[in-house]
């Protein structure tokens, strides 16, 4: 029976160093007499329990198989059965290489059937060995899935006793990764099944239940909307949660309690300024970033903090004032501390593991907690050794880092004076400019968006960026499929167009090229025809900048405008356009295109007579600037749109109710009196 | 082994080691699996608060100082308000002349000039919050913020000059509205929170035991302000221009900030310090001194079973011979029943002489035996009644009612005066609260203690166990640790409820069916003859020991009972409780002991009571850890 095993030539030379005993508690497997075989399985079971080289011994010299057969057939007396299940749940305690051992020999499938069995003292066996594969990080979730009888059949077994309510519980919590497995778990009716667990006598069955409410809901507002509703012994789910976060309470439930909350305000289930969010869930993680914590709850802590704070300005400014939360964070930096490298090589080496999971935690809380306040961002400035930290953030190694440090800059981005300022002195577009050369996508979207902001024209940094040579990679940028990213490229390349040296506008426009101008201007993506319709305005702007271009490339933007004015567009986009056109019949010569251009002054009248304002408005506009007195040739456009009856439409919004509206026609008339 | 081991080791801490004291008795109640019922009565302090409130007339303050005792008594139960009153109010005394002083002295305005910081003004509350709070907290709401909101909250100590605001000078702390700054003792703040105004709620939290404080504003936390505060300091507001006004909540209202929870995490952590107590290599020894403590506490009070069952699961010798326990737990039994007459004669009988030499508990339970009497219990007139008396005899191998214990008020004495060692002191102080119609009994079982092996002033000890605090033990639990005799243990367990809740419902049944003496004429005049003996009885101590004070009062009030038509419902009533009888009962019991050269108290219970003593002393010296250090948190 061992012929098969010896095979594999490397096994020969690990059997070699195998001792007889192992074999011999394998060779009792295949035992003649039941009774023997099982007298093997128990005694089996006493030798590998925390002998971790024996687990690897009988492992390689095929145990499992055998053990998986006994467990399988039926029969084996229950007792067999039982004790196999729980040798097996004893082999996977060990190493992750046991557990993939397992795995591989099909155990996943073989203990499922097993839970069919009616007997509980086996079914728990099963479980706890199940339980133990799948909290291991080598175990592929998706096993748990792919027979479609096997979660409503667990979901069934959680009445049977406090054993099988721990161990499918914690399956659940870790192996629920993705929304599809939410909502299997969720049409299975895990809510119903698990909520009343969370005031089970058991501590470990509590916790677990929790856990499961929290993978449940994240992000997910389905499951969120149904855990308000649920009462457990006559008690509000949120009202059991808060309990949980008592300060008295173990920090993980605390922790954990907190996060269900967090997600469920998050998925719009419970409000922000709820009591138990304002007065409770925050605090609580606020607690959990303080120096008492361990590394890993700091981490969780800080994160979980961040995500349920990003949306609500109300929040931001509540945390950044509760505990000396802007200056608790700094100390996540200080990982590992200098104390820890000489004296404690084993704290050294946590401290190390977690640093990086600490520094990134810290950077998108602060991220989060400054997305909003300008009085909290410069406290975040403020804070020792800020800038300098979030500069060598950008330039780690880990990418999570990176990207929140870039996320944290973005956030503080947000602020003119800190533009001003604290960016310029410490030359954060250097390293910005370096993580946008090679960077994933995640990161290239938030550090191009960081320097749409740093290009806007107060920012002292926007000079020494241009010298750089940013407009090549901002070019790039907008051919990139993800949209996110051609937002940010165009958005930065409108933002240096603003107000800029007629030199850096022709750079521009030649590195963009107008073919990828025009390709932008039918992006579908809105934002991105925005944003280029926003540079196109502000590429046309100053009569001599508008004249050149549209002398080289005023017949193909004509062509877009005409495009985007007769396609279906929002209000937004067909303002901007007229805009563009408005700047149009600003410049001298480029006045003629439309001029001489007569569907185009159907299509201005057209929008001088719309429903909406805006619009008219810069119809009008656009009028106005084409029958402006001072300019040659003025009389004879204005005679040429007097026959085209602009003067009617003129004098009629002169009445009109909009007062700005109003105004802009009695200018344009105006000009006709003159 | 000797019993008095566990008794040495704890006396012999000093101060600084008091949490060994009790940490030794958590290890004693949770590693043995034993499980304390104590409760803990109304002190008479706030006895008399309440009393007094019903004098007073304004029904709006009186729920509000209702509400104020409550929450005090809840947030700080280890403040004794005798020794350390806590805060309540701002003093009228102790404040600037410019700060004026409304609503019960709860309300601050100011009510000078306010040009310049030298017209500051500040107020301090009545009292400096009391070390043993441990946690303190107090809440001031920014009614006005007048003309430029110069508010100050904080602390100071007695004597800080009040023309200040709280945190300029030395031993003054405070965070003031206009800047959000902390001012720790200095002219020039640092930058701590935000700024407050009109509408905002600061709170103020002291903590004892690690002597910080922080501040909360509309409930929220906003982290530590100050350290290493010097103790005795006042809660403190200071005002500064016209038009500012504020209001102090010291625990009349609601705090907005969630204290409770704050405090339940500094518990948790008290708790579990003492828990993980580090014993070292001491292991084996505490494990023999605590199975001695058990077993001596089980020979004690006679649960004989138990005790046998368990010195034999532990290997630990008993040093008292079965069948003097077994006599013990008869007569405990039948003094617990009421059967005083008959306890009186068994003692007689296995114990010659031990009355005659202690004329005092002679007399004690003789009128305890009139009492039972009154009650229809004693056997000499239960015999009249239709009950058979013999039908009580199947009681059960352990005693029938729990005892009953207390470790409160204890009070250390150094004393020289050898003439009270070893002997047994028990009086019974009769208390009369003047405002209340309801005496109160409280029976002091003043014990001395002393360890020979030593000879320093602190050996010298005086335990006054008040019983009005009482302990039960629960005899289920009892078959912790004696699995292999479960049986025998469970039966006699069982029989023990039966038999409490027989007592209860003699006690329930009272309006429908209780008569003096069971209702018989003839037991009512054996119980006047009785009586009359018992006059007699008191006479001849009188004659032959002088004149008793307390005899007199424990004669009058027995005799008491008969003035009233109903005596279970009367003003003296109370004496007719069986949980009467545990006193006495315990009496007797250590004065037999005592004639056996055996210790008067079990180990366990001086322990216990050397653990309440050590945290109250922890309360003087300002160790604010004793808060949460409470013995009766580990007697569940």
């Amino acid at each position: 029976m061992m012929a098969c095993l010896l095979e594999a030539p490397l096994r020969i030379s690990v059997l070699s160093e195998v001792t007889a005993t192992s074999r011999h508690y394998v060779d009792r497997l295949f035992d003649p007499d039941p009774q023997n075989v099982l007298q093997g399985v128990i005694d089996m079971k006493n030798a590998v329990i925390g002998n971790n080289k024996q687990k690897a011994n009988l492992i390689v010299l095929g145990a499992v198989p055998r053990l998986l057969y006994l467990l399988q057939q039926s029969s084996s007396s229950l007792e067999l059965r039982t004790e196999c299940a729980v040798v097996l749940g004893s082999l996977a305690m060990g190493t992750e290489n046991n557990i993939k051992s397992l795995v591989d020999c099909h155990i996943i499938p073989a203990l499922l059937q097993g839970l069919l069995c009616s007997d509980l003292i086996f079914i728990e066996a099963c479980l706890r060995c199940l339980r133990t594969i799948f909290i291991s990080p080598v175990t592929p979730v998706q096993l748990l899935y792919t027979d479609p009888t096997v979660i409503p059949h667990i979901m069934s077994l959680l009445s049977r006793s406090q054993h099988t309510q721990e161990y499918i519980t914690q399956i659940f919590a870790h192996c629920c990764k993705t929304p599809e497995h939410q909502m299997v778990l969720f049409n299975h009716g895990a809510i119903q099944n698990i909520a009343p667990l969370l005031i089970s006598p058991s501590y470990k069955v509590r916790m677990q239940a929790l856990k499961c409410f929290s993978v449940l809901a994240y992000e997910n507002a389905q499951v969120s909307m149904t855990l308000v509703n649920v009462l457990v012994d006559g008690e509000q789910l949120s009202q059991v949660f808060a309990r949980m976060m008592q300060r008295d309470k173990p920090i993980e439930m605390q922790l954990t309690a907190a996060k269900c909350l967090t997600y469920m305000c998050r998925a719009g289930a419970i409000r922000t300024d709820d009591n138990c969010i304002i007065l409770k869930t925050l605090p609580c993680l606020v607690r959990m970033c303080s120096k008492e914590r361990l590394l890993e709850e700091r981490v969780e802590g800080a994160e979980t903090l961040a995500f349920l704070m990003e949306p609500d300005i109300e929040l931001q400014r509540i945390a950044s004032v509760t505990d000396h939360l802007v200056s608790m964070l700094a100390d996540y930096f200080k990982y590992p501390s200098s104390v820890s490298a000489i004296t404690d090589i084993k704290r050294l080496d946590h401290d190390l593991k977690h640093a990086h999971e600490l520094r990134q935690a810290a950077f998108k809380l602060y991220a989060s907690l400054g997305s909003n306040d300008e009085d909290i961002r410069k406290k975040i400035t403020e804070t020792e050794n800020m800038m300098d930290r979030i500069v060598s953030g950008l330039s780690e190694s880990s990418i999570k880092v990176r990207l929140a440090a870039v996320r944290c800059l973005h956030s503080l981005s947000r602020s003119v004076q800190q533009l001003r300022t604290s960016f310029h002195d410490h030359a954060v577009w250097k390293p910005l400019m370096k993580l946008l050369q090679n960077a994933p996508d995640e990161v290239l979207v938030m550090a191009s968006s960081t320097l749409c902001n740093l290009l806007l024209e107060f920012s002292p940094s926007k000079e020494p960026i241009l010298e750089s040579g940013v407009i090549e990679l901002l070019c790039s940028l907008t051919q990139s499929d993800s949209p996110a990213l051609r937002v940010n490229g165009i958005w930065a390349l409108m933002n240096m167009a603003f107000q800029a040296d007629q030199k850096v506008k022709v750079e521009i426009v030649r590195a963009l090229g107008t073919e990828q101008l025009f390709r932008l201007l039918s992006d579908p993506d809105t934002n991105v025809l925005m944003k280029t319709l926003g540079l196109l305005r502000n590429l046309l702007s100053t009569r001599p900048h508008i004249d050149q271009i549209m002398s080289s490339h005023g017949k193909q933007i004509m062509q877009a405008v005409t495009l985007i004015l007769e396609g279906e567009h929002s209000i937004e986009v067909k303002e901007q356009t007229l805009c563009i056109l408005a700047n149009i019949a600003d410049g001298n010569t480029a006045k003629e295109l439309i001029m001489t251009n007569d569907d185009m002054l159907q299509k201005i009248k057209y929008y001088m007579g719309h429903s909406n304002v805006k619009l008219q408005l810069a119809a009008t506009f656009c009028i106005s600037n084409l029958i402006w007195n001072e300019e040659d040739g003025s009389q004879e456009r204005q005679d040429k749109l007097r026959e085209m009856g602009f003067v009617d439409i003129l004098h009629k919004l002169t009445q009109a109710s909009d007062p700005s509206l109003c105004d802009r026609a009695k200018t344009a008339m105006q000009q006709y009196l003159a | 082994t000797n019993p008095r081991l566990c008794l040495t080791a704890p006396i012999e801490f000093g101060v600084g080691h008091v949490v060994d004291g009790t940490s030794l008795v958590s290890a004693v109640c949770t590693a043995q699996g034993f499980v304390f019922n104590y409760s803990t009565h109304t002190s008479l302090l706030s006895a008399d608060i309440s009393a007094l409130l019903l004098l007073t007339g304004d029904p709006a303050f009186n729920y509000q100082e209702h509400e104020l005792n409550e929450r005090l008594k809840r947030l700080y139960p280890a403040v004794n308000e005798e020794e350390t009153p806590l805060p309540r109010s701002w003093s009228p005394k102790d404040k600037y002349s410019y700060i004026g002083l409304s609503q019960n002295n709860l309300r601050v305005h100011y009510k000078g000039h306010g040009k310049n910081h030298k017209d500051a003004a500040s107020v301090r509350a009545t009292h400096p919050i009391p070390a043993a709070c441990g946690i303190y907290y107090f809440e001031v709401k920014i009614v006005s913020k007048g003309r430029d909101g110069y508010m100050g909250i904080g602390l100071s100590a007695q004597g800080v000059n009040m023309n200040r605001l709280p945190g300029w000078d030395k031993h003054s702390y405070g965070y003031h509205g206009d800047d959000g700054h902390s001012f720790c003792s200095s002219g020039t703040g640092q930058p701590y929170g935000p700024t407050f105004t009109t509408g905002d709620v600061i709170g103020c939290c002291v903590n004892l035991i690690n002597n910080t404080c922080f501040y909360t504003k509309n409930g929220h936390s906003l982290g530590v302000a100050f350290t290493d505060l010097p103790p005795n300091l006042y809660p403190t507001v200071g005002l500064q221009t016209p038009g500012e006004i504020v209001d102090a909540n010291f625990g009349q209202q609601p705090f907005v900030f969630d204290i409770e929870d704050y405090m339940s995490e500094w518990r948790a952590k008290i708790h579990s310090m003492i828990a993980r107590f580090p014993i070292g290599e001491r292991l084996g020894d505490w494990q023999s001194v605590l199975q001695n403590m058990v077993s001596s506490y089980l020979v004690h009070h006679g649960y004989c079973a138990t005790a046998m069952a368990f010195s034999r699961a532990t290997e630990t010798m008993i040093q008292e011979d079965q069948t003097s326990i077994k006599n013990r737990q008869r007569i405990q039994k039948l003094v617990l029943a009421g059967r005083v007459g008959e306890a009186i004669d068994a003692t007689q009988q296995l114990y010659p002489g031990l009355l005659e030499h202690n004329p005092n508990l002679l007399f004690m339970l003789k009128c305890r035996q009139f009492v039972e009497m009154v009650n229809g219990t004693d056997s000499e007139v239960r015999c009249f009644s239709v009950h058979s008396p013999k039908s009580q005899d199947s009681y059960p191998g352990s005693p029938n009612l729990s005892p009953r214990h207390g470790a409160t008020n204890a009070h250390v004495h150094n004393t020289g005066n050898t003439d009270t060692l070893h002997t047994n002191i028990f009086e019974y102080a009769m208390h009369a609260s003047k405002a209340k119609h309801i005496k109160l009994n409280l029976f002091t079982n003043v014990v001395y203690l002393h360890s020979p092996e030593t000879s320093s002033a602190v050996d010298c000890v005086f335990w006054c166990v008040d019983s009005d605090s009482e302990m039960e033990i629960e005899a289920e639990h009892y078959s912790n640790g004696v699995t292999e005799s479960s049986t025998r243990i469970m039966n006699g367990t069982y029989k023990h409820q039966e038999i409490l809740q027989a007592d209860d419902s003699s006690v329930d049944d009272s309006c429908s069916s209780r008569q003096l003496c069971g209702g018989n004429q003839a037991a009512t005049e054996r119980m006047i003859q009785f009586g009359r003996e018992l006059q007699a009885l008191s006479e001849q101590l009188c004659r032959q020991y002088g004149k008793n004070a307390t005899h007199k009062k424990m004669l009058q009030d027995a005799f008491s009972l008969l003035a009233y038509s109903d005596p279970w419902n009367c003003p003296v009533g109370q004496q007719l409780d069986p949980m009467q009888r545990e006193a006495i009962c315990s009496a007797l019991n250590s004065a037999i002991l005592e004639s056996q050269n055996l210790p008067k108290q079990p180990p366990l219970m001086l322990a216990l009571g050397q653990a309440t003593e050590c945290v109250q002393l922890m309360a003087r010296v300002r160790s604010g850890s004793c808060s949460f250090a409470r013995v009766d948190n580990f007697l569940h």
